[in-house]
């Protein structure tokens, strides 16, 4: 075993703390995604509008500009917010931006905005006459979406998915510098005390390679399901 | 009780931008009736078929389904669109429709295709459901192919599945939109028998064709549409045998 001096359980600690940004970031990216790809389909301009300036801000500035933006910015709205609530209408709210809820909030939001346009293609791409064929037989717009457009477009959505997915995972590291303490950070912090970097550092990157191998494979699974029903060209 | 007409369609009109593609299409059909709708590419016809089930809202007339009237209404940008979507659905559960493509949903097995519909839209508990499927199934000659998903089958399989599909809703009519011209030639004949079945059963159709052979053999009403308008209709004797109008005669005639 390498002898992680001592730092081992704060690093595993600092591994979990990534996975949860990871999840629930893509939890969010994936929510956006959908509403944002809804939106820009959808036969209203204002829509429309909104979800195009959504995509287009995020996708146009870096993450770690977005990221301080949050979590410096974020706390100032806050406070803004509850100041007028109580001066107006009394009402006691308060939140206090954390470096985790602005990491979720921001790469969710970056992510949102891929996942919209990766979801607009997949809707895209799902055969007219199968959503037809669901309005012929009655279905409501919820059961076309339900049972025919959301399984259809899967298929073309999941390899999307993916890709978003290991990036939105690498970009969790960002987080450190907002003070979260993720694997990077105490990875960081280990390798300067220790004058070792390659002894935290190497580990680090085989647990994001870990954990993009282990991804890979569950997306290849659900790729599997969702061709269900394709013929596909052998080789 | 006297014989509710199963559907009456009443000068209907459909505009699209600026081009008018039906001008004043009426239909009324009784129970049994097998109406042939024939015509050249951009007559009209497959228009008039989706107008019926409101995939395409007419832009006027009145669309009449066993005495249910559908209902209309006007949007904010003047466009005249359906009062009541839960009214559409319900209609559309009653008239069944084949497709020119099958549309046969492709992450479905034949089995699943045919029972979804009335599963979820006609609340139908799933097990009586699957057994008119597999009823359905075996009319259309495919119940060995239940488990198969579309794309594992031919066209004729396929189309044939659709027809169970559309069977399975026990629909007040059938609305077919040339469910034969996406097949090959040796193909068109498999499907063309199941429709014959079908009509001489009893069942009220509606059939876009260029299947001449089937429209005079098969249908009790043929209507000739040319850009839009009824240019010929009545009995297949008589739109076949006596056209009246000058159209019809050029229709009939070879081309080569």
């Amino acid at each position: 075993m390498i002898d992680l001096k001592g730092y081992g359980p704060q690093l595993a600690e600092g591994a979990v703390v990534t996975i949860e940004l990871a999840l629930l970031s893509l939890l969010l990216a994936l929510f956006l995604g959908l509403t944002g790809a809804a939106a820009k389909l959808s036969a209203s301009r204002v829509a429309r509008g909104v979800a195009t300036t959504y995509t287009t801000i995020v996708r146009g500035v870096p993450d770690l500009v977005m990221m301080l933006l949050f979590y410096y910015g974020g706390q100032v709205l806050v406070n803004g917010i509850s100041d007028l609530l109580y001066e107006h209408y009394e009402i006691d709210w308060f939140f206090q931006f954390d470096p985790f809820i602005s990491g979720v909030l921001t790469i969710g939001l970056i992510f949102g905005a891929y996942m919209a346009e990766t979801f607009r293609g997949a809707f895209l791409a799902v055969e007219a006459g199968q959503i037809e064929a669901a309005r012929a037989y009655g279905f409501t717009r919820w059961h076309t979406f339900r049972r025919v457009m959301a399984p259809q477009m899967m298929r073309h959505a999941l390899p999307g998915i993916g890709n978003n997915w290991q990036v939105l995972l690498k970009t969790t590291a960002l987080v450190s510098i907002i003070g979260l303490t993720d694997m990077v950070r105490v990875a960081e912090e280990a390798a300067k005390a220790e004058r070792s970097p390659f002894l935290f550092f190497i580990p680090v990157a085989a647990v994001y390679l870990a954990l993009t191998a282990v991804t890979e494979l569950f997306i290849k699974w659900l790729d599997r399901r969702a061709n269900v029903g394709v013929v596909q060209g052998e080789g | 009780m006297a014989d509710v007409a199963p559907l009456i369609c009443r000068d209907i009109h459909k505009t699209f931008d600026q081009n008018e593609v039906l001008k004043g299409i009426s239909l009324e059909t009784r129970k049994g009736d097998v109406v042939s709708l024939i015509g050249s590419s951009g007559s009209g016809k497959s228009t008039f078929l989706r107008c019926i089930n409101l995939l395409e809202t007419p832009t006027s007339g009145d669309i009449i389904v066993h005495g249910d009237p559908i209902r209309f209404k006007t949007d904010r940008k003047g466009e005249r669109i359906p009062a009541d979507n839960r009214q559409v659905e319900q209609i559309r559960a009653r008239l069944s429709m084949v497709f020119q493509g099958f549309n046969l949903w492709s992450h479905m097995t034949v089995l699943e295709n045919v029972i979804e519909a009335p599963v979820h839209v006609l609340k139908m508990p799933r097990k009586e459901a699957i057994e008119r499927a597999e009823a359905y199934l075996h009319k259309v000659g495919i119940y060995e192919r239940k488990d198969y998903y579309p794309a594992q089958m031919s066209g004729g399989q396929q189309q044939r599945a659709a027809i169970a599909r559309a069977l399975a809703m026990e629909p007040e009519v059938m609305l077919f939109d040339e469910p034969t011209s996406a097949l090959d030639p040796e193909l068109v004949g498999e499907v063309l028998k199941v429709m014959q079945g079908l009509a001489e059963e009893g069942r009220t159709m509606i059939v876009v064709t260029h299947e001449m052979a089937f429209a005079r053999d098969v249908s009790s009403q043929v209507l000739f549409l040319h850009q839009g308008v009824i240019e010929e209709q009545g009995s297949p004797e008589k739109v076949f045998d006596h056209p009246e109008s000058e159209r019809m005669q050029q229709f009939l005639a070879p081309r080569f």
